[in-house]
Formats: C-alpha cells, sequence, structure tokens
C-alpha cells in the first residue's frame, strides 16, 4: 500500500529562526502515525508547515499530489483537518457554531447533519453543551470540540496537536480511546504529535521520534516502544 | 410635554440616521474587528454619486440601487487596494491609516463635486401622515429602511453560512483558515457590504442636512457611539444605540446642557460605555477558559 503522506527533506521555520533541519517520515493510509519528542523539537512546527501556516522548504506529498506550495485554505480542501495547538476554539460562538464551521466546505446537507449526529454520539457532552458558548467549555470539553470541528469536514486525515496538553488523566483516557474508535469506524489517517510518549504509542503503530528538528528514530510502536533510548528518556522506566 | 414629544420624535428622526452608518461600523467591526473611522465619508461619497446619477435623469429608485452596488464594489476594492497592504501591522497604524483614508476621501470629494451645498431628494411623499407634526414621512421611511437593514443583517449573521464564516474570520483567523474560509476575501466582502450599508445611509441623510462633504462627520460620531453603546457585535444592539443616541441628544440638548454642547453627548457616552461596560449594553461579553 502506498503512503497517503509522505515528507522528503522538510525544512521550515519562523522568520529567521530555522526549526525543522530536513524532515522525512511517511504516514500509510488509515493508519496512526506518532511524532514524539521533547517541548522545542519542531512537532508543532511540522504540523503548521504540512499546512502551509508557517514558512517551510521541502516534498509533501498528499496522496500522490505534491501540496508544498498550497496555502492553508487549500490543503484543508483536500481533506487535511488539523486539530490545532491550542484547539482553535471560536470562543465567542456556540459549540454547534463552531461544528458548523468544520462543515465549512461541505456542500452535502444530509451528510452533514449525519456527521452532526456522530459526533454527538462519540462526544455526548457536546450534544449537551452545543448551544453554550465555546469559551466558557471546560479545557476537556474544547479538545472534544477541536477534534468534532475537523472530523466535520468528514477529512481523509486528521493532524491532531497534543490532545492531551492541560488536561486531567481521566479526560485524556477518555479522548484517546474516542480516537482509537474514530479511526476504527471511519478509517480516516491520523498524524498524531504528542509529548506523551506512552499514550501516543499505546495508538500509533508507528511513531517518529524528532530532537532538533531531526527524526532520530522510527519504526513502528513495538519497535520504537523497545528502543533504549526511547525506554529511558520519554517512557521513564 | 408637546414640546418634548417633540424632541422625542426628532431623536428618533436622527437616530435612525445614526443606527444606519452604525451598522455599517458593526459590519466592519463584526468582520475584522476593526472600527473605520472613514464610513461616514464613503458614504458621504456615495451620495454624490446617487446625487449625480439623478442629475442625469435616473429615476430615485434606480440611482439608489445602482449607488448601493457603486459603494459595494467600491468598499471591496479599498479593502483590497489600500487596507490589504497595511493588514500586519498593528492596530494603532491602522487607525492612522483611517484616518488617511477619512481625509483622503473627504478631499477627493470636494474636488470632484465642489463645495456647494446640494439639496438631495426623499423618495417619501412630503405630506406627513395623518397631517402630524411631529415625524415627517422621510424619517419615518428612514427608521422603516434601518429596520429593514438591521433584520436582514441579523438574519445574514446567525443563519447563513457566509455569515458564520465572517464572524469566525473576526474572532480567529488562523482557524477560520484551517477549516477552508478564505479569509482575505472575507475581509474584503465586510468592506463591501459596510460601504453599501454606508451608502443608503449616505442617502437618508442628504435630504435632512444637505449634501456637502461635511455631512457625515458629526453623524460618525454619533453613530460610533450608538454602535459603542449597543454593543459592536450585534446589529440589533447597535441600532437600538443608534435610537438611544438620537434621543439622548435631542432631549439633553434642548432641555439640560444646550444645543451648543449636544455633540458632547455622544463622546461622554462613548468613555462611560468604555470604562463601565465595554461589551455595551447588548454586546456579548466573552469568557474563555483554558
Amino acid at each position: 500500500m502506498g503512503a497517503l503522506l509522505s515528507v522528503k527533506n522538510l525544512t521550515a521555520g519562523y522568520g529567521e529562526t530555522v526549526v525543522l533541519h530536513g524532515l522525512n517520515f511517511e504516514l500509510r493510509e488509515g493508519g496512526i502515525t506518532a511524532i514524539l519528542g521533547a517541548n522545542g523539537a519542531g512537532k508543532t512546527t511540522t504540523l503548521r508547515a504540512l499546512c502551509g501556516l508557517c514558512r517551510r522548504r521541502g516534498e509533501i506529498e498528499f496522496d500522490g499530489k505534491r501540496i508544498d506550495n498550497l496555502v492553508a485554505e487549500d490543503v484543508v480542501r483536500l481533506g487535511v483537518a488539523h486539530v490545532p495547538d491550542g484547539r482553535g476554539t471560536f470562543a465567542a460562538m456556540t459549540a454547534e457554531e463552531n461544528l458548523r464551521l468544520g462543515a465549512y466546505l461541505r456542500r452535502d446537507r444530509d451528510g452533514v447533519a449525519q456527521d452532526f449526529e456522530n459526533v454527538y454520539t462519540l462526544f455526548p457532552r457536546l450534544k449537551e453543551r452545543r448551544s453554550q458558548q465555546a469559551g466558557t467549555l471546560s479545557g476537556g470539553e474544547q479538545q472534544m470540540l477541536a477534534i468534532a470541528r475537523a472530523l466535520m469536514l468528514r477529512p481523509r486525515l486528521l493532524l491532531l496537536d497534543e490532545p492531551s496538553f492541560g488536561l486531567a488523566p481521566l479526560i485524556v483516557q477518555e479522548i484517546y480511546r474516542t480516537l482509537r474508535t474514530i479511526n476504527q469506524q471511519t478509517n480516516v489517517s491520523m498524524l498524531l504529535v504528542e509529548q506523551n510518549a506512552t499514550l501516543a504509542l499505546d495508538l500509533a503503530d508507528h511513531a517518529y521520534l524528532v530532537e532538533t528538528g531531526r527524526v532520530v528514530i522510527s519504526g513502528d510502536s513495538e519497535t520504537v516502544k523497545a528502543d533504549e533510548t526511547i525506554r529511558r528518556s520519554y517512557l521513564g522506566y | 410635554m408637546d414640546a418634548l414629544l417633540h424632541q422625542i420624535f426628532s431623536g428618533i428622526a436622527s437616530g435612525g440616521i445614526y443606527a444606519g452608518l452604525a451598522l455599517a461600523l458593526v459590519m466592519i467591526y463584526q468582520s475584522t474587528g476593526h472600527i473605520n473611522f472613514a464610513q461616514g465619508e464613503m458614504a458621504m461619497f456615495s451620495t454624490y454619486i446617487a446625487w449625480e446619477l439623478i442629475d442625469y435623469g435616473t429615476p430615485y429608485w434606480g440611482a439608489f440601487f445602482l449607488t448601493i452596488v457603486f459603494a459595494f464594489a467600491a468598499g471591496v476594492a479599498i479593502e483590497r487596494l489600500v487596507i490589504r497592504p497595511f493588514h500586519n501591522l498593528p492596530v494603532i497604524a491602522l487607525i492612522i491609516v483611517f484616518i488617511g483614508l477619512l481625509v483622503v476621501v473627504n478631499s477627493t470629494a470636494s474636488w470632484i463635486f465642489g463645495t456647494t451645498l446640494k439639496t438631495f431628494p426623499s423618495p417619501f411623499p412630503s405630506e406627513p401622515l395623518w397631517n402630524n407634526h411631529y415625524i415627517s414621512n422621510h424619517e419615518l421611511g428612514s427608521i422603516g429602511v434601518v429596520l429593514i437593514i438591521v433584520a436582514i443583517l441579523f438574519v445574514f449573521f446567525r443563519y447563513t453560512t457566509l455569515g458564520l464564516a465572517m464572524r469566525a474570520v473576526a474572532e480567529n483567523p488562523i482557524s477560520s483558515r484551517l477549516v477552508g474560509i478564505r479569509v482575505s476575501w472575507m475581509l474584503a466582502l465586510g468592506w463591501g457590504l459596510a460601504a453599501a450599508i454606508g451608502a443608503v445611509s449616505g442617502m437618508l441623510v442628504a435630504p435632512i442636512l444637505y449634501l456637502d462633504s461635511s455631512m457625515m462627520g458629526g453623524v460618525l460620531i454619533y453613530s460610533l457611539a450608538g454602535a459603542i453603546l449597543g454593543g459592536l457585535d450585534n446589529p440589533w444592539g447597535a441600532a437600538v444605540g443608534g435610537f438611544i443616541i438620537g434621543i439622548m441628544e435631542n432631549v439633553l440638548g434642548a432641555y439640560v446642557i444646550g444645543t451648543q454642547l449636544k455633540f458632547s453627548v455622544a463622546l461622554i457616552v462613548i468613555v462611560v460605555v468604555l470604562l463601565l461596560r465595554p461589551a455595551g449594553l447588548f454586546g456579548r461579553t466573552v469568557v474563555t477558559r483554558v
């Protein structure tokens, strides 16, 4: 099976600062790939570079098409949904309006109505709070809302930027369980960026470890889990 | 008593005019988070276009709608050509751009159309309804037009995808791009709609104040006060704010502070609202948990 996303020699940064120094990785259709790394390793920048949200060079191929010259508005039109760092909530709008915005590009009314049902089934709490101003939702609920908003695109690839960030362990477990369900039910591919290596390696089938903008370890999750460096520095035993 | 009623009615009438321009201000604020200080001048310029069209013999309503189309196109063009290059500058720099635009549009209008006062026709019959001496048909008609615009805007922002996208862009441009909204076109669209609404308010003001390049200066300040009082993110609120300002201006001017000082009512309202309740009477206070 060919790769859905393939990244070759990706460099990226902001202004004068270069954050990624030639990153290479691949992601197969329907798979979940994790990018691990410490603070400042370039994980968020990798996702932003894929979406055209920062200056980048190199080859990014999605579904056989080069996307490294596309702006963010056009990347999303190919079916790449980004759950950004900080969740990107439209705080002044209701939860439901946030979801309507997620479906902004869709023209199939029936399909969108169906997807409202689907995300409310996945995240029943969002249904309870659908007419509440999104900024007043708890952190966990806002993270669910961000994932749900991305799903409303009916994406082929979901980019997830630290869905565990700042949340209580129980909520994190719930969110990760739901991500697994989503992957199994819809076969949407996921690229997951995460500091919490234990969580990420349990969910993902492949993983890359990034340090200061370069891939230092890669392989399927079991291999990466067994790696001595990962075990000591990121899993902590 | 009769005199007070008189003041209240003329307050409602001028309030309708302030409400119209306040709606234009809200339009740009909703989509960009900015207040366009040149809004009044753009409205004045469009009104001159209407005057020229009528002068050439175009029937009133034909000129009215052609002017709206012109204003919309001009608003889009100004955003793309003048405002866009400054998009990444801090707000204070943009304010200077807006003030520059105000001066340029104002001077261009005097240069092209001259400085003599022009009379501008009203589309409404001149014989007052039921022979009342409180409010003219033009004033009643203006209020009606403003209410229609409010209703259209309310439905547009609340129920249409395009309106939702425009609000999204004002709130969070990055997230908006990530759901596929073409942010720069939404901003241009906001300017176009604001200019179109401004043109309507200009055409409603002109029969009362006479058409002249300084016609909208005072109106802009009252409208801004109205929009801030009612809430800049809420078309209904801004319109109601416009009416309240109109009534306050007239009643306070007649009985409390005198007509010479009534202009300061608007400025005092702006300061007090921003100090005590920055979201305005009907605006939403946005709360964010992290």
